[in-house]
């Protein structure tokens, strides 16, 4: 049974097809790679997968169970979450609290109202933990929007991993991540535990070279092809599709 | 304030929470109207009335980010429910506090349940919409209410059946500022607990909670909820003390004064509706006078000074302050 | 009955008026402009001044009334509006509730709080019979001159590349950048024109409703209630809900006097909860 998969999903907006007839399998443990150009709807599915946006119809089954008709909450309580493309963090808080805050959703005790949060050391313990597994122990004491970008991102997947995920969807996790700062990102990426199943969207080749084990391609609402690294690269069509835009490894998206 | 790594990350966050002398000389400040004014203690009772119900939005607009035109609701409910209360008979003003809470937070807990599903204009217009209703009902009902004419023969007992309500208003003070306090501590409490950490996390961030799997609605119908009781209480104490009630306890000026305090000594940080309600009252007892157009001339340019230069509120400017000097020592 | 509509209808355009410009500037910027009906307000006084004091007829009062606000507009636009358009909605609020109270100030300060008194010039007072039926003249007058104004704005909108310009923006904004348009520019004169319309409003509604200094407000609750039941940046949509707002407060004033403006805030309260972006809202 694989962690993750999708039936017959489909979504439009009036004439504009935005998901076709997507029938996905993401087994556990993957490290699986969706690419495509822009527009061709991976972000939509990553929406119709965590339930932001509604399918028309389709089966999403997270470990055998369909989720298809849970809000978003629900799902993420069943294992399945999400980093954003474009960071979606606490400016005001640090990352101390709020991964904090996301351990103790996680935990349920988020509607203790009469106790001081400090009380809940076990909590804060951890959270300074996934803090420093993730090279943010030291800077997890500063407002969030005092972080450089490369250190936010990484803040993101420490949010998602804080959830304690069966299924983990990375949205473009190497966007607008500097140079200079990529190398953590990469070495976080290789760290995610091993039975947490993956999938990336990305145009950062390298990364996806570098990551994934298998990689589905995704034009216009609906999935062209899957394969190994060496088949897509290969394969005609996707090279067509991109355009000229590199499909071997070097390439990498501004 | 920058750390080394040394002290456990628990210390830290025990740290935020503790006690701080200003906070403390605030408090203690609080007792000097007795020696220092006690001409003026009926002034500082409503003061502390005022401030309580500052307090009660700052809960669910500075804390969880809800921006409500309506509030008053609350506070006119409480008010009407203690003054209905003693006037049926029953004077007793501490069980009458806790039944106009009550009142005000099944009021609260129904609103709640429209309001957490809305979000800016939508959730404006029904707050704004929801208070008008009420003071048009209230309105209406003139055999219940006492129409513009307010609540007639409320008489309130004395506190325990020793502390008589008396014309100095050093009882009023001393009644309005307990319960300030004690109410205080709790809004404290929560806003240091993990609740109040989901319910910042809902204002900073309303799209991420859901996906780190917070019940943001839940939580924000919880909220919804205590700050009603608050303003029950506060409404209450208002008709406690003075012995009246009138429809502008509910009414429109009263949700904009709220509002407009709140984000003079500036929201999210618990003692902004204190120092604004201080400031607001006391600058309109000097200077409001024979002509109210003259006070709303000024109130207006400062809310557009406070919205261009502070917006944090004087409490935020101060803070700013501070920590650009500690940066430059 | 028929006089109940009419006159429902009339008020409803008078609100339709006074709302259309915050509806689409609602609906291009998301800016949330409280002050919107103090714009109206001084449409109102303008109208008045030269009427009273310089003895103007008062059809020629209207363009002034019309260009006063829409100036006073661009002028608090560049100055202070322009800083905010990526706040909050509270900071919004707050901005342009601190305006209105200052404009209300200046207003009782110059002219009291009275309400204005005024003439309206004959041919526009009594009433007209039509096809047997009795009307108001003013309210005739009233009618045409907001049907004529809605003609002239959705024609604007449809058939001028400004008016695409526009609609693009109330659309997509993003969008609407990235293909080159200047939604700043388009903004401010959207903004002028919604303001001078505001003003427009104001100057006819003195007769139908007074003019005070508090006028700022009690309309401004009107206003808002016809913009997000009828849906940001759509003109039909504040079209359609005037009429119905305007209606049912007449005829609810007629027929069921105890409610009186009760019923307005249910309608409303139960639209925004069936339809939150209003009847004609996006999404």
């Amino acid at each position: 049974m694989s962690a993750l998969a999708t039936r017959g999903l489909n979504k439009r907006f009036g004439s504009l097809v935005v998901a076709r007839d997507i029938a996905f399998d993401l087994p556990r443990g993957a490290r699986h790679a969706l690419i495509g150009p822009n527009g061709a709807g991976k972000t939509t599915l990553v929406n119709l997968m965590t339930g932001l946006l509604s399918s028309d119809s389709g089966e999403i089954l997270l470990g055998g169970e369909n989720i298809a008709a849970l809000a978003p909450e629900a799902r993420v309580r069943r294992g399945l979450v999400r980093t954003f493309q474009i960071n979606s963090l606490f400016p005001n808080l640090n990352a101390l609290e709020a991964v904090t805050l996301a351990i103790c959703e996680r935990e349920g005790s988020s509607r203790i109202w009469w106790q001081r949060v400090a009380a809940h050391s076990g909590v804060i313990d951890e959270a300074h933990g996934i803090l420093s597994s993730l090279m943010l122990g030291n800077d997890c004491y500063r407002p969030t929007r005092e972080l450089p970008y490369g250190r936010q991102r990484l803040l993101e997947i420490a949010l998602a991993l804080s959830t304690k995920p069966k299924v983990l969807l990375l949205d473009e996790p190497a966007a607008g991540v500097p140079r200079g700062e990529s190398a953590e990102l990469f070495a976080v990426v290789s760290g995610l535990p091993p039975d947490i199943s993956v999938l990336f969207i990305e145009h950062d080749m390298n990364f996806v070279f570098r990551f994934a084990s298998r990689i589905i391609v995704m034009v216009g609402g609906a999935i062209l092809l899957e394969g190994t690294p060496q088949e897509v690269a290969a394969d005609p069509r996707v090279r067509e599709v991109y355009l000229g835009k590199s499909g071997r490894g070097g390439a990498r998206h501004g | 304030m920058a750390v080394a790594a040394i002290s456990p990350p628990e210390a830290i966050m025990r740290a935020q929470a503790r006690w701080r002398p200003i906070e403390i000389a605030f408090w203690l400040a609080t007792l000097l109207p007795f020696w220092l004014t006690p001409d003026y203690l009926v002034l500082a009772s409503q003061i502390a009335i005022t401030a309580l119900f500052a307090l009660s939005l700052d809960l669910i607009l500075g804390y969880a980010g809800i921006v409500s035109l309506g509030h008053a609701a609350f506070f006119g409910l409480g008010a009407y429910a203690a003054g209905l209360i003693a006037k049926h008979g029953w004077g007793e003003p501490v069980t009458g506090v806790i039944a106009a809470m009550l009142v005000a937070s099944i009021a609260g807990y129904a609103a709640s349940l429209i309001v957490s599903r809305f979000r800016h204009l939508a959730l404006i217009m029904i707050t704004l919409g929801m208070g008008l209703l009420l003071a048009e009902a209230a309105n209406s009902a003139s055999w219940l209410t006492g129409g513009a004419d307010g609540l007639q023969g409320v008489k309130i007992w004395p506190i325990f059946n020793v502390f008589r309500f008396d014309l100095y208003g050093y009882v009023a003070y001393s009644y309005s500022l307990i319960v300030l306090f004690v109410v205080f501590l709790l809004a404290r409490r929560i806003i240091h607990s993990p609740f109040g950490l989901s319910l910042r996390g809902i204002r900073e961030n309303a799209i991420r909670m859901p996906a780190l799997g917070a019940p943001s609605r839940a939580h924000l119908r919880k909220i919804y909820t205590i700050a009603a009781a608050i303003a029950g209480i506060a409404g209450a104490l208002l008709t406690q003390t003075t012995e009246t009630v009138s429809l502008e306890a509910l009414g429109f000026q009263r949700s904009a004064d709220v509002l407009v305090i709140l984000i003079l000594g500036g929201a999210g940080r618990l003692y902004g509706g204190l120092v604004g309600a201080i400031i607001f009252m006391v600058a309109r007892d000097q200077f409001s006078g024979n002509t109210p157009q003259f006070w709303y001339f000024w109130i207006g340019a400062l809310l557009v000074a406070v919205v261009m230069f502070l917006p944090n509120g004087i409490l935020g400017g101060l803070a700013k302050l501070t920590a650009r000097r500690s940066r430059a020592s | 009955m028929i006089g109940v509509l009419f006159d429902g209808f009339a008020y409803g355009m008078l609100l339709f008026l006074l709302s259309v410009g915050l509806s689409v500037t609602l609906g291009m910027m998301n800016f949330v402009n409280l002050a919107h009906c103090a714009f109206a307000m001084i449409g109102g006084y303008v109208a008045v001044t030269l009427m009273n004091q310089w003895h103007w007829p008062f059809l020629a009062t209207l363009p002034f009334a019309f260009l006063g606000p829409a100036l006073v507009s661009i002028v608090f636009e560049r100055a202070l509006y322009r800083r905010l358009y990526g706040a909050s909605d509270l900071d919004q609020v707050l901005l342009t509730i601190g305006l209105a109270f200052v404009s209300v100030a200046a207003a009782a300060y110059l002219y009291g709080t009275i309400q204005q008194p005024v003439r309206m010039p004959d041919y526009l007072r009594g009433s007209v019979t039509i096809l047997g039926l009795t009307f108001g003249a003013y309210r005739l007058f009233l009618i045409v001159v907001a049907l004529g104004i809605t003609l002239v704005l959705v024609g604007a909108l449809e058939y001028t590349r400004f008016g695409a310009q526009v609609r693009a923006a109330v659309d997509n904004q993003r969008m609407a950048r990235g293909l080159g348009i200047n939604v700043d520019a388009a903004f401010a004169i959207t903004f002028a024109l919604g303001s001078g319309l505001a003003g427009l409003g104001g100057a006819l509604a003195i007769e139908i409703v007074g003019l005070d200094p508090s006028f700022a407000f009690t309309y401004l609750i009107y206003v808002l209630i016809v913009v997000s039941v009828g849906g940001l940046g759509s003109i039909g949509g504040s079209f359609v809900a005037a009429s119905l707002i305007g209606i049912s407060d007449v005829a609810g004033k007629y027929y069921v006097p105890g409610l009186g403006a009760f019923l307005i805030y249910l309608v409303m309260i139960a639209l925004l909860m069936w339809r939150p972006a209003g009847l004609f809202g996006k999404r």
